[in-house]
């Protein structure tokens, strides 16, 4: 069995008088890959904004390889942010920046590496990604599948323990979801530790080593994909899938 | 002569000829027109002006050749010390109006003063005409007579320059601030980059880019206000021309000094349609991010 590198337990969290986390419980091992699946509003981003503490708790914890909590009030986050990598939905590059800028800034700002050595690990980063040529072009020049894998760079450049991917394909080309999605299995095929909340059913039930279904704030079921795919216990899970599968 | 259209697919820009040779012959057509219909209402209105019976002496009070040619020197002159008004007064305002706005963004509880004073600057100095601000400093600080405080008018003209534009300048700045989405914050801060840093690398060359069109509309404007320092006394374009004029009765070097104004901000005005044009483009072409 391997290490747990997330613990999060009994979180709640609202905006304004709707709670979208309601005591929410969630456990990842090092090196597996959890897939969040529920309705738009179930509170999948939510939760991964709040693992890395880009949104504060109302209640419960959230723990970081047994011994960082998230949601200690006095915590610096910006150790913690260091640690787990976001991608975004929208890509969120930088426009201002060409593709290489944007993935050596958090290196060279804050992990204080040299410029040489950062670009070197960005472009041996962007060759493993398939987008040797694109290091000098600025993100108004991509498509949204290669913007989105340089997001994925970029958030790989800090060598986090951890990555969250916050619904990466849903603002994508249909033709261009495979060449993200490659980019997760590659990373996956890494060992990185991965919590990504996706739409994709398929791609859920080939790369995930555990499928969580969040319902009302919480995670109503969970097992592996084949299990919660072919026979799931729960009621609203087995007509989450009905209507996702027409 | 006839030409074959290339094969359905080809890797090519192709058009018709015929059509070709249609539009051209039509955008000619529209050219010649436009330029006709503002030549004939260009002579109609000067026929009218020039025969209208007031238009001599209009002419000879505003446009006489003779005062034209002996006052516009001393003006050209004159200008350079609304020039030097203006490099003086640019830089500085810059300057103060990125720290104010800065300032007004802070949100910890200890800088609280600095965001409330900041604040008040701002109200006070957009609420109050530049002018006023001009007679307060300029006539007003001197009739301290505080040691080793300068007595100059064109020092204290160009302070109440930078004074006023500075709040307005400010706001733009703001403004440009509150235009980057959240979500260039949120990505920044995600990858673990400092409020400080996130400022620095992510908001503030965006903001500032964002805002370029109307900072240059603001150095438009205090091109031309650099005149409200005549009031003090010191001989800038407006002061020599109210001098010119009130020696003569003749009032063509308050036009020439209007010419001076103009022949600066015209290209000042089209550089910033065209910087606004092109930054129109980009946007468009870099609508994903």
């Amino acid at each position: 069995m391997s290490a747990r590198l997330l613990e999060v337990s009994g979180v709640w969290k609202g905006f304004d008088d709707h709670a979208v986390l309601r005591g929410l419980d969630l456990q990842v091992d090092a090196h597996q890959a959890v897939v969040l699946i529920g309705a738009s509003g179930s509170g999948k981003s939510t939760l991964l904004r709040c693992i890395n503490g880009l949104e504060s708790v109302d209640a419960g914890r959230i723990v970081l390889d047994g011994d960082v909590e998230v949601t200690d009030p006095d915590i610096d986050l910006d150790l913690v942010r260091r640690r787990v990598g976001i991608v975004f939905q929208s890509y969120n590059l930088f426009p201002h920046m060409s593709v290489i800028d944007n993935i050596t800034l958090a290196p060279r700002k804050v992990a204080g590496v040299r410029a040489a050595q950062a670009q070197e690990e960005a472009r041996a980063l962007l060759d493993r990604f398939g987008l040797a040529g694109k290091a000098d072009e600025y993100p108004d020049r991509l498509s949204g599948g290669q913007a989105q894998r340089v997001a994925i760079v970029r958030a790989l450049a800090m060598q986090p323990e951890l990555m969250l991917f916050d619904e990466i394909t849903s603002a994508l080309d249909p033709l261009l979801v495979g060449e993200v999605l490659d980019a997760v299995r590659e990373l996956k095929s890494g060992g990185l530790t991965i919590v990504m909340a996706t739409h994709e059913m398929g791609f859920a039930r080939e790369v995930a080593d555990r499928v969580c279904f969040l319902h009302d704030g919480i995670v109503r079921e969970q097992g592996s994909p084949e299990q919660i795919f072919t026979d799931p216990q729960e009621p609203t899970t087995r007509e989450f899938l009905a209507r996702v599968f027409g | 002569m006839t030409m074959t259209p290339p094969a359905p697919g080809a890797p090519v820009v192709y058009q018709d000829p015929v059509r070709l040779a249609l539009s051209r012959r039509r955008a000619r057509r529209n050219a010649w027109v436009g330029m006709g219909s503002l030549v004939g209402f260009t002579v109609v209105i000067s026929l009218l002006v020039s025969r209208s019976p007031g238009w001599p002496i209009v002419q000879e009070t505003f446009f006489s050749r003779e005062e034209f040619i002996d006052s516009f020197p001393g003006l050209l002159t004159a200008f350079m010390l609304n020039v030097k008004i203006f490099l003086i007064a640019e830089p500085l305002i810059l300057i103060f109006s990125l720290v104010i706005a800065l300032t007004r963004t802070l949100r910890s509880p200890i800088f609280l003063p600095l965001r409330v004073l900041a604040t008040l600057y701002v109200d006070i100095f957009r609420g109050v005409p530049t002018i006023l601000v001009i007679f307060l400093l300029g006539f007003g600080v001197p009739a301290l007579r505080l040691q080793g405080v300068p007595n100059s008018p064109v020092f204290w003209g160009t302070a109440a320059l930078v004074l006023s534009y500075t709040a307005y300048v400010a706001e733009v700045f703001r403004a440009g601030i509150g235009s980057v989405h959240p979500s260039q914050r949120m990505a920044a801060r995600s990858l673990g980059l400092s409020v400080l840093q996130t400022n620095r690398y992510v908001v503030l060359p965006q903001a500032i880019r964002n805002v370029i069109p109307p900072l240059l509309n603001d150095f438009i404007s205090l091109q031309k206000d650099t005149a409200l320092v005549a009031v003090l006394g010191p001989i800038e374009v407006l002061r020599q021309a109210q001098i010119d004029a009130s020696s003569t009765f003749n009032y063509t070097p308050y036009v020439g000094a209007a010419l001076i104004f103009i022949a600066l901000t015209i290209p000042m005005t089209r550089f910033a349609d065209w910087v606004q044009a092109r930054m129109a483009r980009r946007q468009r072409a870099g609508s994903i991010a």
